[in-house]
């Protein structure tokens, strides 16, 4: 990061594989540089105090509170929005999207991205997690409108359809090997 | 449901009918990709960023206001007082008299005096929010502070301090609807008199996006355009030119995608109306989004209510008489529109319930402290007089020896209609049928032999029950029976054609969540025997919309959508006689089918599509006979002349009581629910387990308290508790359908039923549980202290 004059910075950061200047005082949260200088508007805020999880992006691959963190702080990293989940050709929704909406997973949808990041890098660092520990994975954010249950269902379904889909692959290639 | 002016064949009676499928949402796609618009998305050129000074204070006079410093710091643009805006107050009044009701002025910003933590003093408007908020420390304002009522008892008290002087003892509103002549000697003559005295905590609707608004004024309308996220946008159109002294016309509302609302936002805040007046002096677009802080303690709050009530059995367990006293605290002023009324008239009103009462006497009151304003809250006092009636059933039971279902199942209304004691007809509903599948539903799942035998180990394992219908569909009838002086109740929808066949329907109501992007398209895809993706609806936006009330007391299918389809009819009804004029034949000899109208003898041509009938109905017009006007479009207004509809339902709880913790754990939830026809019964189910989750919510977690000087105690979510997937189990639903025969879809409401079924249920699941002690509670949050130490008393000799 490059210090400018008036206590400004200019910062680099890498978001959904694009690098993107910014010029920001050194106070500014990531989600607001990710709204507000980058219009990346996908990421919301529900309390800038890391409770709610509207905020959640994947720094590195890993879930994070984007209201908790200074954008001074993301420099180097790789950022993910919910920008980056549908196909950037097609704008199709990805399996995790499309599982939230076969089961009713959100209704306003405003805590929705939060949830969709959150599940996103939970089951690639967990793909074989259970519904109990999607449930309690799940509980790091909160949702006013669905009371969790579709949530937890679409998170879990999506789950068990990668494995299955995953196990075919395996199997298919086993069989491959075997002829 | 049949409608009398329904055309003999109808598209919707063809296969395909998407009327009670569960089809996808259309409103997923954006919000699940990031391209949702909520407020706070909106970014104009040259926006500035609003931020309120706010009282210190819970009650004092404003001794002075020095924004000097303020408009020093760096970044900041402006900053204003009361006195520099020049605002109207708003004001909500009832036709009642004084004795009654007390109508209070609320400032945009205050004058004089502050009543309420948080209460906005001046508006700084900065370059951005951040800018905003280091103006907000350099403000100066000396308060002299005035002691504080901070509790219905200490307003009541007499020779308490006033938080109006025109409210003689704090009381803002004092009825008493309804005295059984004779009530007193129906209780002298009773097998059994039972007393419970209940009080419900303080609580925040909490949508998720706080509220917030950007304005600015469009020389090109000359307008103010306000994008802001309310349930009800003509309402704040209406208050927003009253406030700024405009023409209704030159004040354009507009609403983007919504974070929920649950009723706070379905009352007109003085925060959007100061940013715009703001916007309007400065000339430049400004927006103010509220922050978390300020959503928890400055925010409408709702659901503080004491109940004192007796009721009178039979030996058999027949209910015999209803004596009530309420009080609702309302916090410092009377919310736009409804007034401080809302939730003392709806106890009052309909207190009763789903039970034969004969004999009823209450008397409602809304008193006013030194704490954040109230506003309805997704169910209005019944989450709180259901408990209290649920309650005074389980206390009965206990003193006859008679079984907890069993009770119910003597008292609810079997014979429809029903004209109560309370003078309300009571629509044909499934109260005794919701009852029996419920119970049937838990006995099934054993969960009375795990009660059994989890008590044989020491545990302790509670099953409770809540019985309940809910009045939804207030026409304007309903509604002025409250005397309130803005009487919601119909609703206007427009649906028009477009050269190419596809259809764009407005309504007035507003979704916030409740998918009326999706059913609404479903209701006029089915009247018009069209594809869903050939609907768009449009809402939200008071210069697109004619008029409407906007979406509360899950009046939105019942009443937005009758309109929606009766306007869809009507434009059926013109495309027949476009099609039979063309054919030289009669309208009779036509009908709507899937995609275009058919001629039913079958004849050559059969079949016009809607393309081809739009095409002629704009681009070659001269077809047309000259009786028919050019152009595809019609409107339709829909209200409801009766008491509304009831929806009803039954919910049963099983909880577990941990003796070390004090912690209630819900091990099952399941809920029998009668809302009539479920347009998309995944929504109804969505609808149900949102509004379960916000009843726990109420009874076990969620509470705002003050301190003695009023100063709210729970300001972040690290002191307000609202639950998570946790906390909050799985829900079985079971649907019943009985379909309401006097609106247009033939739905009832759903939108509140869970957050009223909710509470009652698992406070009798924790009494129930506690029956091996001598505690009974009848407050909420049931705390887990409070539970401690029932199960750890001493037992008494």
């Amino acid at each position: 990061m490059t210090t400018t004059p008036d206590n400004l910075l200019l910062l680099t950061l890498n978001v959904n594989g694009e690098e993107h200047e910014v010029i920001t005082e050194p106070r500014r949260t990531l989600v607001d540089v990710l709204r507000h200088d980058l219009r990346l508007t996908g990421t919301h805020v529900g309390c800038e105090h890391g409770i709610c999880g509207a905020c959640t992006v994947l720094v590195d691959d890993r879930p994070a509170r984007a209201c908790l963190m200074f954008a001074a702080q993301a420099e180097g990293a790789r950022i993910r929005t919910v920008e980056s989940l549908a196909d950037p050709a097609t704008g199709e929704l990805n399996d995790l999207q499309r599982s939230f909406t076969e089961h009713h997973g959100l209704q306003c949808g405003f805590c929705t991205p939060g949830f969709l990041m959150l599940a996103d890098g939970f089951l690639a660092e967990r793909p074989e997690a259970t519904k109990e520990e999607i449930r309690e994975v799940v509980a790091a954010n909160l949702c006013r409108c669905t009371g969790y249950q579709t949530i937890v269902e679409a998170i879990d379904s999506c789950a068990t359809a990668r494995r299955a889909g995953c196990a075919k692959t395996c199997t298919a290639i086993e069989e491959t090997a075997c002829s | 449901m049949t409608r009398p002016d329904a055309p003999k064949t109808h598209p919707a009676d063809d296969k395909g009918r998407l009327t009670g499928r569960s089809v996808a949402r259309r409103e997923d796609p954006r919000l699940l990709s990031g391209r949702g618009r909520f407020v706070d998305d909106i970014a104009l050129p040259g926006m500035l960023h609003a931020q309120f000074v706010r009282s210190t204070v819970a009650h004092g006079e404003i001794a002075s206001v020095d924004l000097t410093a303020v408009r020093e710091v760096p970044g900041v643009v402006a900053a204003f007082t009361a006195e520099d805006l020049e605002l109207t107050d708003i004001t909500a009044e009832l036709g009642r008299p004084r004795s009654e009701f007390v109508p209070t002025a609320m400032p945009v910003l205050a004058r004089d005096r502050v009543r309420y933590v948080g209460e906005p003093v001046a508006i700084v408007v900065a370059r951005d929010a951040y800018a905003a908020e280091d103006g907000l420390e350099a403000a100066k304002v000396r308060y002299t502070t005035l002691p504080p009522v901070t509790s219905e008892n200490e307003a009541l008290a007499p020779g308490a301090p006033l938080v109006h002087e025109e409210a003689t003892r704090n009381t803002l509103v004092d009825v008493s609807l309804f005295a059984t002549e004779g009530i007193d000697e129906v209780f002298d003559a009773a097998e059994c008199v039972v007393h419970v005295e209940s009080r419900t905590g303080r609580q925040n609707a909490l949508p998720l996006e706080t509220r917030g608004a950007v304005a600015h004024w469009d020389d090109r309308e000359e307008q103010l355009v306000l994008n802001t996220c309310t349930q009800v946008p003509h309402q704040v159109r209406t208050v927003a030119s009253r406030c700024l002294r405009l023409d209704e016309r030159a004040v354009r509302v507009v609403v983007p995608d919504m974070g929920g609302g649950f009723g706070q936002k379905c009352v007109v805040g003085r925060e959007e109306i100061a940013a715009a007046a703001a916007a309007l002096r400065l000339r430049r677009p400004v927006k103010w989004i509220e922050d978390r802080k300020d959503a928890l303690s400055a925010s409408f709050l709702a659901r503080e209510q004491h109940y004192d009530v007796r009721a009178a059995f039979d030996a058999d367990g027949h209910i015999l008489g209803l004596d009530a006293d309420v009080v609702c605290d309302m916090g410092a002023y009377s919310c736009y529109p409804f007034t401080a009324g809302i939730e003392p008239l709806m106890a009052s009103a309909e207190m009763p319930g789903v039970y034969k009462v004969p004999a009823y006497r209450v008397r409602g009151r809304a008193v006013t402290t030194n704490k954040a304003p109230t506003a309805p809250y997704r169910g209005v006092s019944r989450p709180q007089y259901v408990m209290v009636m649920e309650r005074l059933f389980e206390r009965a039971a206990r003193e006859l020896g008679l079984d907890a279902v069993e009770i119910r199942r003597r008292n609810v209304i079997t014979e429809f209609p029903y004209t109560g004691v309370n003078n309300i007809t009571y629509d044909p509903g499934s109260y005794l049928e919701s009852l029996d599948l419920c119970e049937r539903l838990v006995k099934d799942e054993g969960w009375y032999e795990k009660q059994a035998a989890a008590a044989a180990e020491g545990r302790y394992l509670g099953i409770g029950y809540s019985c309940f219908s809910e009045r939804t569909g207030y026409g304007s009838t309903a509604f002025a029976q409250r005397k309130m002086q803005v009487v919601p109740g119909f609703d206007i929808s427009e649906v028009r054609m477009d050269t190419s066949g596809a259809v764009t329907v407005t309504s007035g109501t507003m979704s916030h969540g409740q998918s009326h992007e999706t059913t609404f398209a479903q209701i006029v895809a089915d009247e018009l025997g069209l594809e869903l993706g050939k609907v768009k609806l449009h809402q939200g936006d008071t210069d697109r919309v004619t008029y409407g009330y906007g979406t509360f007391a899950s009046r939105s299918v019942t009443i937005g959508g009758s309109a929606v389809r009766i306007a869809a009819a009507k434009l059926g009804e013109k495309l027949c006689r476009i099609a039979a004029a063309l054919w030289e034949t009669e309208p009779a000899e036509v009908e709507l089918t899937r995609g275009g109208v058919r001629r039913k003898d079958g004849s050559d041509p059969a079949f016009l599509t809607y393309e081809e009938l739009a095409d002629i109905a704009y681009l070659r017009a001269h077809l047309l006979p000259r009786d028919i006007e050019p152009g595809l479009s019609a409107t339709a207004t829909f209200d409801v002349f009766n008491d509304g509809t009831f929806s009803n339902a039954t919910h049963a709880v099983v909880v577990e009581l941990h003796q070390g913790t004090g912690q209630v754990e819900i091990l099952r939830y399941v809920c029998v629910e009668d809302c009539g026809v479920a347009i998309n019964p995944q929504v109804v189910e969505g609808q149900c387990r949102g509004g379960i989750a916000q009843g726990i919510a109420g009874a076990l977690f969620e509470q705002v308290t003050y301190d003695a000087q009023g100063e709210p105690s729970a300001t972040s979510f690290m002191d307000y508790k609202v639950p998570t997937a946790h906390e909050i189990p799985d829900v079985l639903i079971h649907h019943l359908e009985t379909p309401c025969t006097f609106n247009e879809t033939g739905a009832k409401g759903a939108g509140e039923g869970g957050t009223i079924g909710a509470p009652a249920a698992v406070l009798n699941a924790v009494n129930d549980a506690l029956r091996p002690t001598a505690v009974e509670l009848d407050h909420t949050p049931i705390t887990p202290e409070t539970v401690h130490r029932a199960l750890n008393l001493e037992p008494t000799s």
